[in-house]
Parts: C-alpha cells; sequence; structure tokens
C-alpha cells in the first residue's frame, strides 16, 4: 500500500517544461527526501500535489486511490498539508488564528455565527505543547522567532488528520536548537504513519530523518532509492549533473 | 516549558490592559481630539454650543462613513480612490430619479446599486485582472464622476419631486436632537467592528492585507473577497452620496471632489496601515472626528482655512510616525 504515489507527472508552462514524466511512491510512516537545485521542479512538485496547479500528464493516487486536485482545498481536504518555504503565515495575526486560518471553527451566537476564539485558543496551546514550542496562541506572529513561526506553520499541518505531510524548506531559517526540534517533529509525525515529504537543501538534515532520497534535476527524476543505499556524496552528484543516474 | 497550558492560553505576551490601550492610536488620536475640544471650549464661546456641536457631528458623519469603508480597503492591503466621485454619481442617480418623480426607496436602492456596480468594477479589476488598487480606483475617480455630468448634463438639481421632503429628513434632519448622519455612522461602525472581529469575512480582510499570497495558499477565496471589499467601500460612499444630496439641498456634480484624500487621511490617521492587515472601524470614526474638530475649531478661532491642509498633513505624518515608532519599540 501506497500512501501517495505519482505517476508519469508532467507539467508545462507554455513552452517551458517545469517537470517530465515524474513518478515517485510513499509508503504510509515514511520519511521522503526530496532534493534538487534551484528550478528543478521542486516547487513545480510541491504545487501539483498541493493542488495549486494541474498537471499537464500523469495520475496522482492516495491510499491507492485516484485524485484531481482543482483548488488548494481539494488537497487539504483529502489530507495532505503543506508548510510552505515562506511559512505563508499572516503577521498581523495572531498564533492561534494563523494555525487556523482558512477553516476557523465558528459557535452559534443567538441568530449569529461567530468565530469560536476560545477553541481555536486551547486547540492551537495544545499542539503547541505537543510540539513543545513556546510558542503562545495569543501572540502575534509578527513578534516572534524563527523557530516559532515553524511551529505555527507544522502546528497547522497537526490541526486535521493529515496523511500527508510536505515540508518546504523547514529547516533554512532556523537555530540549530530548533533544527532538532523539527527533525524530532518529522519523526513523531512519520511515527503517526503520515507520509512526510521534506524538501531541504540541508544534506544533514536529509540524511538524519529520510528513509527515501528522490533527487530531480531540470524537471526530470534522477534518482528515487533508500537513504541507507546512498551518500552525500552521490545526491550531490546526482543534483549536479556529475552523476546522470542512479 | 515552565507554566501550564492553560497559562499558556491566557497569556499573551503584552497582557497588561492598560498597557495594550496605550498602545493603540486610536486611544491617542481619541486624546487628541478631546484636548481639542476641551481647548475650544475654553478658547471660545462658540464650540460648545448646541448648534456647532450638531454641525461637527453631522459634517464629520459623512468623512466617518466612508472612512470606515477606506479602513477595510486599506486594511485589505489596497486603496480606493474612487470614493469622492462614487459620492457624487450616488447623490446624482437619486436626484435625477427623484426629480423625475420616482420614490424616495426607489431612487435610493438606485444609487446604492450604481455605486455598488463602480465597487465591482473596481473589485474585479483589481481581483481578477490583477491591476493595481491605485491605478484602477485613479482611473475610477476620473470615470465615475464624469458618469454623473453625463447624467445631469452638469447642472444643478435642487427639486427632487415628490418626495422632495423625505430626502431632505433623511440627510439633513435629526432624531432627539442627533443628526440623522450619525445614527448611520454609529450602527455601520457597531457593525463592522463585529463584522472585523467575529466573522471569517473581517478575519480574511485582515489577512489579506497582511500576506495575501498566505491567505490564497490556506485555500481562502482571496479574489471574490477583494471584490466585496471595494463593493463595500462603494457602498459607503453610496450611502453618503444619499444622505450628502438631503443634507444639501442641493446636488452639482462638484460634490466630492477630493473627498477621497479627507477619507484615506481619516483612515491612516485613525490606525489603518496602508501596508496592509491592520485597521479598526473605531479608528476610522475618531480619525474623521480629529479632521472634523480641527476644520471647525480654525473656523472659530479666527485662523485662515488655508491652515487646514497643513494641520492634517502634520496629522497624518505624526500618526504614522507614532505607528513606525511604536513598532520598532516593541
Amino acid at each position: 500500500m501506497s500512501r501517495l504515489k505519482l505517476s508519469g507527472i508532467s507539467r508545462s508552462f507554455g513552452a517551458i517544461q517545469a517537470l517530465e514524466n515524474v513518478s515517485i511512491e510513499i509508503a504510509p510512516g515514511e520519511v521522503m527526501g526530496l532534493m534538487g537545485d534551484n528550478g528543478a521542479g521542486k516547487s513545480t512538485l510541491v504545487k501539483i500535489i498541493a493542488g495549486n496547479y494541474r498537471p499537464t500528464n500523469g495520475e496522482i493516487r492516495l491510499d491507492d486511490e485516484p485524485v484531481e486536485f482543482h483548488k488548494p482545498i481539494d488537497a487539504q481536504r483529502r489530507g495532505i498539508e503543506i508548510v510552505h518555504q515562506n511559512l505563508a503565515l499572516c503577521d498581523h495575526l495572531t498564533a492561534a488564528s494563523n494555525v487556523f486560518l482558512g477553516r476557523e471553527p465558528m459557535r452559534r451566537f443567538g441568530p449569529l455565527k461567530v468565530i469560536d476564539y476560545e477553541k481555536m485558543r486551547s486547540t492551537s496551546a495544545r499542539l503547541f505543547a505537543r510540539l513543545k514550542s513556546e510558542t503562545r496562541p495569543r501572540d502575534h506572529v509578527r513578534r516572534m522567532s524563527g523557530g516559532q513561526r515553524q511551529a505555527v506553520a507544522i502546528a497547522r499541518t497537526l490541526l486535521s488528520d493529515a496523511k500527508i505531510v510536505l515540508l518546504d524548506e523547514p529547516t533554512a531559517a532556523i537555530s540549530v536548537r530548533q533544527v532538532a526540534e523539527v527533525l524530532d517533529l518529522i519523526r513523531q509525525l512519520r511515527d503517526h504513519g503520515i507520509g512526510v515529504i521534506l524538501i531541504s537543501h540541508r544534506m544533514p538534515d536529509i540524511f538524519a530523518v529520510s528513509d527515501t532520497i528522490a533527487v530531480l534535476r531540470r524537471g526530470s527524476l534522477v534518482a528515487s532509492k533508500k537513504a541507507a543505499e546512498s551518500s552525500p556524496e552521490e545526491v550531490t552528484g546526482l543534483i549536479t549533473g556529475a552523476i546522470e543516474h542512479a | 516549558m515552565s507554566d501550564t497550558l492553560e497559562q499558556a492560553i491566557g497569556q499573551a505576551q503584552h497582557r497588561n490592559a492598560l498597557a495594550r490601550i496605550a498602545n493603540l492610536q486610536v486611544f491617542w488620536v481619541f486624546i487628541a481630539a478631546v484636548l481639542a475640544c476641551l481647548a475650544l471650549s475654553f478658547l471660545t464661546d462658540a464650540f460648545a454650543t448646541e448648534r456647532n456641536l450638531f454641525n461637527v457631528a453631522r459634517n464629520f458623519a459623512f468623512v466617518a462613513i466612508i472612512a470606515v469603508g477606506m479602513t477595510t480597503v486599506i486594511a485589505s492591503g489596497g486603496i480606493d480612490l474612487s470614493v469622492g466621485s462614487t459620492v457624487v454619481l450616488s447623490a446624482m442617480v437619486i436626484s435625477v430619479l427623484m426629480e423625475a418623480g420616482n420614490p424616495f426607496w426607489l431612487a435610493a436602492l438606485a444609487a446604492l446599486g450604481a455605486a455598488l456596480l463602480v465597487g465591482l468594477i473596481n473589485g474585479v479589476l483589481i481581483a481578477y485582472a490583477g491591476m493595481p488598487a491605485f491605478v484602477i480606483t485613479l482611473g475610477m475617480l476620473s470615470a465615475a464622476r464624469s458618469a454623473a455630468m453625463v447624467l445631469s448634463n452638469n447642472k444643478m438639481i435642487w427639486e427632487f419631486g415628490p418626495d422632495h421632503d423625505l430626502l431632505l429628513w433623511v440627510g439633513g434632519g435629526s432624531t432627539l436632537g442627533l443628526p440623522h448622519p450619525l445614527y448611520v455612522l454609529v450602527a455601520l461602525a457597531i457593525v463592522m467592528s463585529i463584522v472585523f472581529r467575529w466573522t471569517r469575512w473581517g478575519q480574511y480582510v485582515f489577512a489579506i492585507g497582511s500576506n495575501e499570497e498566505a491567505a490564497t495558499l490556506t485555500g481562502i477565496a482571496v479574489k471574490p473577497i477583494k471584490v466585496s471589499i471595494y463593493m463595500f467601500s462603494a457602498f459607503t460612499a453610496g450611502v453618503a452620496g444619499i444622505l450628502m444630496a438631503g443634507w444639501l439641498g442641493s446636488v452639482t456634480t462638484n460634490l466630492g471632489t477630493a473627498m477621497e484624500l479627507t477619507v484615506i487621511a481619516a483612515a491612516v490617521i485613525g490606525g489603518a496601515n496602508l501596508s496592509g492587515g491592520e485597521g479598526t472601524a473605531l479608528g476610522a470614526v475618531v480619525g474623521a472626528l480629529l479632521i472634523e474638530v480641527i476644520r471647525n475649531s480654525l473656523i472659530l478661532l479666527g485662523i485662515s482655512t488655508f491652515w487646514q491642509g497643513m494641520f492634517i498633513g502634520t496629522f497624518i505624518v505624526v500618526a504614522v510616525s507614532f505607528d513606525r515608532i511604536r513598532h520598532a519599540s516593541s
């Protein structure tokens, strides 16, 4: 059984072929490290899985069932959660509001339906506690450190019953201590049977948590293999093109 | 983590109520307006009279009503320069229709419809065609006023048909000693304060202004919401247009000229952040109040009204620099 299976995914923007015939598979509780240089097609692949773009060709299967996403909300409803590189947080809103952005719980207030701030605060506080983060639900994101912001973005993925969590450069701009925490969190997601796709330029982070490694170069998949059977040197070669295929 | 979950839920970094209030721009602008009123009460006999206070309350209501709409636009990261022209279009539509013998309610609905159409065009071009709000609404500033001129053949209208007195009562009358535009303003400000805080729409306005890309990525329907924001702004201008037609008792095509600048000034002085994500309905009201008090005080103190722009300009700069200082220190 596979959590997520992409077969023959291609995507072009006018004359530019951003992705060509990419096939990857992630099992439940598996962490896949996705690597590639800038412009290799990682972001396009992420956006296809997230429902931002539709593939020109190819098929996406979730739990062995073919799916088609027209909008990000479609992917989200099916259990695909994304932590974007720029974290996609609203600086002027509180941590709790950011965790629930786009899916605020409502409660009845007489004839009206109003946002249930109480529930948002208590749920997000519980999620932050689970992440061992000191982030507070009422704090504004504007005043937070990089690690706290990361916690907010990751807490958002835990809100629903995610099957797949995509993390786009989660360790790029945070302190060493926070990197260890984020990696711990990825292991925690994995232990809950969630398939994790980790996109990173940081080789040590990839090898610390990944079960499999996939490498993209110029829109094509040049490697997809067990992390234990690969090495940072080989992956570097694959990314740059020094090694053609593996 | 040293404290318990309950403490974490309840706690914010700035939880002291006094400190939070003192951190609000609205608070300081309100204090400035109150101080100006107090000073005027001592300096002139004319200020604290019932007649003058009535005039201040009515005059500032028009600007404040539109400033509530403008605050919504600004909080979403946009700008609406076409509100002054929407005012004259709305006023002209109701005048022309009433002059032709139509009842007030029909003409008022048509005026609001015209205003909403202006907002719809603005919103669609900004949200779906992805054009800058500044450019689109600048174009609309020109186009909507031109439409009002075409509609009226650039004539003054002062006869409003069978419902003439009703229109004058709606815009210029008073109930329980308070001018009608003030009732409209209070109702609008209360409703929008609730909407901003307690509805998804309100939350999304600020989310879009704070980080539009993030709002899109989380699946918020950014484009329809943006259209609705510009329609709301135009709606407030349309309401003000109807009220102003009734208050003045005559409508010319230069009604509301340069009003957008006063409205934006009121919103910004009241704490709306031109880069998006911040603003309150109360702030818009207080900002408009301060501007009117300044204007009124200059007249009463016998200072040339030519100085008015200098004072308002200074207040805009002070308000924005205050905002900078506040953010830098936190």
